[in-house]
């Protein structure tokens, strides 16, 4: 059974900033990661090799340069790993971007039967959350968001037990498979790649898969298969924040009151 | 007096016999070890080698350290005496009288002499010994009471009680003693004796130090006093760099990365596990062991060595040991927890009078752990993955990296122009406190006329944590970046402000061909102090300055005066010093990466160094390290003790400039 996880390269968005006069991302010079959500998706599917012997595979749609980010999940052990890549599929929206990451794994299910499918919550550069619902929609999939803890996993009844992380609740739900995941940062914590590992991975083969392999059709992919576009992007003023409390007067009271502060904004978790 | 050598030609053989292959078994551990070429520099070494072995140079570091080095000199000495005394029971006809006379006689003078004087020695250890030993002597493996300690003390007594019993015997039996005066004056305890007991007196002496000497060689290879035979080479064959700078590793499919077996150590690492002398002063100046840490450096050698041993006759026929190097506490094994406790500050190897090599052998394990095993507190994960991706520790954007010089104005690096180039580092660029250590230095280079420029976003971090963390994967690749980027640059010459990127760029770099002039802030403003490029219209009142030596600027560089002439020229007295200071000095805490990890076991080594400076009740507490400047204020928090400033010698020069 396969276990697949959906990686994104995505600009270090700390390093991106946005030039005032075209309203266009600085690109240039910034370097690329792992979609951090995506690190998570990647650590689940490992773990579940390790845990239930299923076979790892890692998938991401984009320029050739992302080999580069396929080699560091190789480094990080999946078994194989594949780039969807063809200028057909370039200048894609969720919707495009979904349409093919399904025919990817599509493909990859007519060989060996799909369990689940690993999808970061959202991207950093993208942050539409999208895509993962996308592949659920378009695969009949069942889809599970914002898991932040497998419970189970039943090989022998085909299901899955899952904790989702909601506003102030958790929800615990349980699916047959296959789904499609989308996970949160409290999932797991990313392994690091030994340095045989990363060798070894230097040297492993990144299989490319085309649009002459996916054989989709071209209306549907990239640009002409993206009913979206951005027509403008620009940073937003930033609202300047409030003074609360007084830390010289009184620290202690001024740390409860900015910890009820963050928790109302579920920025801190209890 | 009569020697019966058919009775003793046979003992000897079989004594013989026994202490070499002793001696082979154990050159034979030695040889399972990695190769390591310790053999460059010839010269170099044999001069280290007088210094160290033979003039005892680190033992006389500590007061009582003169007793062994009499007992070291005795024992030389002495090596002539009793080979000639194996001779005479060898060959009947053997004599030193057969010498000229003035040689003969001067020998027996000295022998008799230096006899007493390894007597006398014998008899102070004995004492320090058993009633004051020092605590540093025992630790959860052994004692200075132990057994083996005073066996091997009182087989030496009992030689040159033996030695004098017998000479005296001779003398009155009627023998010249002109030249044996310690012998001739117990002799004239014999003189109600006189033919047979006389004699019996000389047979059995005779062969109680023949026995006994027999004992001792053949007790040599199997104890501790291992080190009487390995010292002296493993002086020879120590490390000439730096011990901080550990070799590179070579990344290739296939390699192995760091050491999890003892296999797996050079064959230098395991001499030095066969050469501790039980001595305990690494132990005593170790941070971490003084804090209740589970690491001892002394133990860390020990470990290796019962696990050399216990493994041994597995690994001479190419099979694998089965006590595991790395794993739970227990002889022979060392916990991972100590393995991460070390801040790499080098005390234990400046201190050890037989130069055993112990911080690096850590390193090893470590570099293990982290590129075999991915195994490492869990706090290195953020630590490892800003470093890749962005050059520092915080994962902060390297693009802010030169926005603290946005105030001065662009000050780019450019060949030929610029004399140095200002290499930040990560905490000067990104640490509000630190960045005002990085601002005073400019300005004092800028009113010195010095010009400098620096590298803005390309400069990267140096590597040093993620070295000393054993994590050399990824120090190679930033070492390699680094010093591509310096030569392509055009730098000659380099000034730091942060002690770790000086070590690194300074020693670790050569490994990668970087051959610059690399100085520490300290240095280069001590430099210009003395050029007289420095006018200090008024001294800085900074109260009474107690300075703490950062590890790496003084013990892994020497460098203990630049930081404290810097002091002196700008506030017109010489700093106060803690109790252990320079070569001894008590690192911060923060050192080998543990300045990213938490410091959960035992007590905190910062509040120990800072309760140590609250000694001296100083009104200022003068670092020349941004890590030493962070443990140091946190620490004095700690301890409300936060009327005490801390400031780096380039804050404290600049305000007498100012
Ligand atoms: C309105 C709009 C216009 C856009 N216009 C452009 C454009 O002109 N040019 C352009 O280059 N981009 C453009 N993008 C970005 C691009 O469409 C998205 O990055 C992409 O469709 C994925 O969406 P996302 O990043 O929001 O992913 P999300 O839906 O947030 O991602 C969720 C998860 O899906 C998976 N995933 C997403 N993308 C991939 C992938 N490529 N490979 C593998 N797994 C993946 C990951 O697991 C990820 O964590 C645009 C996006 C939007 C919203
Ligand atoms: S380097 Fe320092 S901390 Fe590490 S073992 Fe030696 S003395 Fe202890
Ligand atoms: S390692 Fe060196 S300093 Fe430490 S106990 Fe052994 S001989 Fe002494």
């Amino acid at each position: 059974m396969l276990v697949i996880s959906c990686i994104k390269q995505v600009p270090d968005t700390t390093q991106v900033k946005i030039d005032p006069v075209t309203n266009t991302l600085v690109r240039e010079g910034i370097p690329f990661i792992v979609n951090p959500y995506d690190t998570h998706a990647l650590e689940e599917g490992l773990n579940l090799k390790d845990r239930y012997g299923l076979r790892s595979v890692a998938i991401s749609m984009g320029p050739p340069n992302t080999e580069a980010t396929l080699r560091k999940a190789c480094a990080l052990g999946v078994d194989e790993a594949i780039l969807l890549s063809d200028r057909a599929f370039g200048g894609a929206d969720t919707l495009s971007t979904s349409n093919v990451l399904s025919a990817a794994i599509e493909k990859l299910g007519a060989e060996e039967s799909v369990g689940i499918v690993f999808c970061g919550k959202q991207t950093i550069d993208g942050d539409t959350a999208q895509v993962g619902p996308g592949i659920a929609t378009r695969l009949g999939y069942t889809q599970l968001t914002l898991v932040d803890r497998i419970e189970f996993l039943d090989l022998k009844r085909n299901v899955i037990r899952v904790r989702r992380k909601l506003e102030g609740r958790h929800e615990i739900v349980e699916a047959p498979l296959p789904v499609v995941i989308t996970v949160v940062r409290e999932l797991n914590r990313p392994r690091y790649p030994t340095v045989p590992m990363r060798l070894a991975a230097q040297e492993t083969e990144v299989k490319v898969w085309d649009n002459s392999v996916l054989k989709l059709d071209v209306e549907t992919v990239g640009l002409k298969g993206s009913p979206t576009w951005v027509s403008k992007i620009f940073s937003p003023e930033r609202d300047k924040g409030e003074i609360i409390g007084d830390g010289v007067g009184d620290p202690e009271g001024t740390a409860n009151l900015l910890i009820d502060k963050l928790l109302s904004k579920d920025l801190l978790a209890v | 007096m009569a020697i019966n050598h058919s009775l003793f030609i046979p003992l000897f053989v079989v004594a013989v016999a026994t202490f070499c292959f002793s001696c082979y078994q154990r050159l034979q551990l030695v040889a399972v070890g990695a190769s390591e070429n310790r053999f460059d520099n010839p010269a170099e070494r044999l001069a280290g080698m007088f210094s160290y072995a033979f003039g005892q140079k680190r033992v006389l570091a500590r007061p009582y350290g003169f007793n062994h080095f009499f007992l070291f000199w005795a024992f030389m000495l002495l090596l002539v005496a009793n080979g000639a005394f194996l001779l005479e029971g060898l060959f009947p006809s053997f004599s030193l009288a057969a010498l000229p006379a003035p040689l003969h006689h001067g020998l027996e003078f000295l022998f008799d002499i230096v006899s007493l004087v390894a007597l006398v020695s014998v008899a102070i250890a004995f004492v320090r010994r058993v009633l004051f030993p020092p605590a540093y002597l025992g630790n959860d493996y052994t004692s200075p009471r132990s057994g083996e300690a005073l066996l091997i003390l009182a087989m030496i007594a009992t030689l040159m009680v033996a030695f004098f019993l017998l000479n005296a015997a001779q003398i009155a039996m009627g023998q010249p003693g002109n030249w044996k005066p310690v012998s001739s004056a117990i002799a004239t305890f014999l003189d109600g004796f006189s033919g047979r007991p006389l004699e019996s007196i000389a047979t059995v002496s005779w062969w109680v130090h023949a026995v006994v000497l027999l004992l001792f060689m053949n007790l040599l290879p199997r104890s501790k006093h291992m080190h009487i035979l390995t010292a002296i080479p493993n002086c020879y064959f120590r490390s000439l760099d730096k011990p901080n700078v550990q070799p590179r590793e070579e990344f290739k499919v296939g390699n192995r990365f760091g050491v999890s077996k003892v296999e797996q150590f050079s064959w230098k690492d395991l001499l030095d596990s066969l050469s501790c002398t039980e001595c305990g002063r690494c132990q005593d100046l170790c941070p971490a062991h003084n804090t209740g840490k589970p690491l001892n450096p002394r133990r860390i050698v020990h470990d290796i060595k019962v696990n050399l041993l216990d493994n041994g006759s597995a690994l001479k026929h190419g099979d694998r040991g089965v006590v595991p190097l790395i794993g739970p506490q227990g002889e022979g094994s060392n916990h991972e927890d100590a393995l991460w406790s070390c801040t790499t500050c080098g005390a234990c190897t400046s201190v050890c009078p037989v130069l055993i090599e112990q911080m690096p052998k850590i390193i090893k394990m470590r570099r293990h752990l982290v590129q075999e095993k991915a195994r490492f507190p869990e706090e290195l994960l953020n630590l490892f993955e800003n470093m890749e991706q962005r050059s520092n520790p915080w994962g902060i954007a390297p693009s802010d990296r030169g926005k603290w010089a946005a105030l001065l104005g662009e000050r780019p690096f450019k060949a030929g122009e610029t004399d140095y180039l200002f290499f930040v580092g990560c905490a000067g660029s990104f640490d509000s406190r630190a960045k005002h250590v990085t601002v005073a230095l400019a300005t004092i280079l800028d009113k010195a006329g010095v010009s400098w420029g620096i590298l803005g976003r390309e400069e990267q971090c140096c590597g040093d944590s993620v070295r000393r963390l054993g994590n050399e994967f990824v120090f190679d690749k930033m070492a390699k970046e680094n010093v591509a980027l310096f030569k392509e640059r055009g730098v000659t010459r380099i000034v730091t402000q942060c002690p770790h990127c000086f070590s690194t760029l300074k020693n670790d770099y050569k490994q990668y061909g970087l051959e610059v002039e690399v100085l520490h802030h300290s240095e280069l403003i001590a430099k210009l102090v003395e050029q007289g490029k420095l006018k200090l219209p008024k001294q800085a009142d900074q109260g009474k300055i107690v300075f703490h030596d950062s590890c790496y600027l003084g013990r892994h560089n020497d460098t203990f005066e630049a930081p404290r002439a810097v002091i002196k020229a700008a506030t017109g007295k010489a700093p106060v010093e803690f109790e252990r200071n320079q070569e001894n000095g008590f690192c911060c805490g923060a050192g080998g990466g543990r300045m990213w990890m938490e410091e959960q076991i035992g007590s905190r080594i910062n509040l120990e160094r800072v309760k140590e400076a609250l000694k001296q009740q100083p009104d200022t507490l003068c670092v020349s390290c941004p890590y030493c400047m962070t443990m140091m204020e946190d620490g004095l928090k700690d301890e409300g003790a936060e009327q005490v400033r801390v400031k780096d010698i380039a804050e404290v020069m600049a305000e007498a400039m100012a």
